[in-house]
């Protein structure tokens, strides 16, 4: 019974992995990359948006619709829809499906409009 | 005000080549970039594409923006590249504003060439909003740049090139793809690369349609339902899919804002995908020096934006005093190519829609 739990988390665990075998692209091994999400330290690689660190990490929910809070993630990863807007060291607003990934970055999730500071 | 030659908003298929012929014409091109990578929506392309040897077919999306990309590197001091510059704000005078990292520029050039692509449409449903939920060309960006997987159980939403392409592109990255739904009677896209989804087991369901999707924070299952011949849904034809992810293939928009933000004349043309500008037979809009090329113009293959880049690049290397060796062969070239890949079924609709974008209504600046 125990094991299958185990099972389940581990499950849970590899939902939203990174690729490694492809039959057309090779995904090397890359240099790990620090950052904070809401306070937490997490791991990212280098190469990534800060969006993409996130998926890989399993967090979906990037940002919250401005007057009814509902759940958003990104819909075009490609900097048109706004849909990641998220606040990355204390800027608000930044997309964050096209901004690379830094070492130390302190990410957000925002509630409501964004800060102006 | 900084001053340039020549400004090229997007490095996608159609900005990169009116670069490689200006540069090879001999004039200084500076090109904008809003994201930290050249080559726009190539360089996610893992498939190879069709067409005639001189469009790079059989040749891989991302290998294509390396081809056009080293057209443009023997021409490094005339070439000014600009990444994770988003370009906010245009004015008739062709003058530009440019955000990066926190800083606004502004410049100025004798002319403009504004390639900035399409953006993917979204589809009206109860819960569209919800995580999980991402234009297909999203997941490929996600899969074939970052090498991330978007989930275990997909659903795509529209059956045209590029929703059988990533279907069967996440399929090749280990994602289960569940089911393809398509609204209209027909497939849309080519049958070769729905016949390869096939062989995979992937059902097709045409006459289909999402009803709504299911999830609080993030999507956990849709209901599909059927239609009928005039598009209504039937009742008691939901079906449940539990899913992880839903991409949305239902056809893309021209980013117009730009020249709309100018003042440029724009038409609503619906065959040519929303909001594009008028232009003369060289390209240009209502606006003197500034001109517009590739899915900003009409959404259209990456070959014709590759095309149709070239003849930009042309048009205004001579507009700008340039003699380029074979220049009216070259021009006669690309007219004639323009006109082999919008023949045929396929290229039935951007035929149409350049018909009407002669004589179409106007567009509304919202």
């Amino acid at each position: 019974m125990k094991a299958f739990y185990v099972m389940i988390l581990a499950l849970k665990v590899v939902n939203h992995v990174r690729i490694h075998k492809h039959p057309i692209l090779d995904f090397p091994e890359k240099k790990v990359i620090h950052f904070t999400f809401n306070g937490q330290p997490q791991i990212g690689h280098e190469g990534d948006t800060i969006a993409s660190a996130l998926h890989a990490l399993g967090f979906k929910e990037l940002s919250k619709s401005i007057h009814h809070k509902r759940a958003r993630g990104f819909y075009c990863a490609i900097g048109n829809c706004g849909s990641c807007h998220m606040r990355v060291n204390h800027v608000s607003n930044i997309k964050t499906c096209i901004t690379p990934l830094e070492e130390g970055m302190i990410v957000e999730l925002e509630e409501g409009l964004g800060r102006i500071t | 005000m900084n001053q340039r030659e020549v400004i090229i908003i997007g490095s996608g298929p159609a900005g990169l080549s009116a670069a490689g012929i200006l540069l090879r014409a001999g004039a200084h091109v500076a090109m904008f970039e809003r994201s930290p990578l050249i080559g726009g929506q190539l360089i996610k392309q893992t498939h190879k594409f069709f067409g005639s040897q001189k469009q790079y077919a059989k040749t891989r999306g991302y290998d294509i923006a390396k081809k056009l990309y080293r057209d443009i590197e023997a021409y490094q001091d005339h070439f000014e590249l600009h990444l994770e510059a988003t370009v906010v704000a245009i004015y008739p005078d062709r003058v530009i504003s440019v955000y990066r990292q926190g800083v606004y520029q502004k410049y100025q050039a004798q002319a403009i060439i504004i390639a900035t692509g399409a953006s993917e449409r979204l589809l009206s449903f109860p819960n569209n909003d919800l995580p999980g939920i991402y234009g297909a060309g999203a997941v490929q960006t996600l899969m074939n740049l970052y090498g991330v997987l978007p989930g275990k159980n997909a659903v795509m939403v529209g059956s045209g090139n590029i929703g059988l392409i990533v279907s069967y592109q996440m399929m090749q990255a280990g994602v289960n793809v569940k089911a393809v739904l398509e609204a209209a009677p027909n497939i849309g896209g080519y049958k070769v690369h729905a016949s390869k989804l096939r062989r995979l087991g992937v059902p097709i369901m045409t006459q289909t349609t999402v009803k709504r999707a299911i999830g609080m924070t993030a999507i956990e299952a849709i209901e599909t339902i059927r239609l009928d011949e005039k598009w209504q849904p039937i009742e008691d034809t939901e079906t449940t899919i539990p899913i992880d992810t839903l991409c949305i293939s239902v056809g893309l928009t021209p980013m117009h804002q730009l020249l709309s933000m100018a003042g440029a004349e724009m038409r609503y043309i619906s065959e040519l995908g929303g909001c594009v500008p008028h232009m003369s037979s060289a390209h240009e809009t209502s606006i003197r020096n500034i001109f517009a090329c590739g899915d900003v113009t009409g959404i259209e293959e990456a070959s014709s934006a590759i095309v149709e880049g070239q003849f930009i690049g042309l048009i205004v290397s001579e507009r700008l005093g340039y003699a380029l060796e074979g220049y009216h062969l070259l021009k006669h070239e690309c007219t004639t190519e323009l006109g082999i890949l919008r023949c045929g079924p396929f290229g039935e609709k951007i035929r149409l829609g350049q018909q009407k974008l002669k004589g179409g209504s106007s567009c509304s600046n919202d």
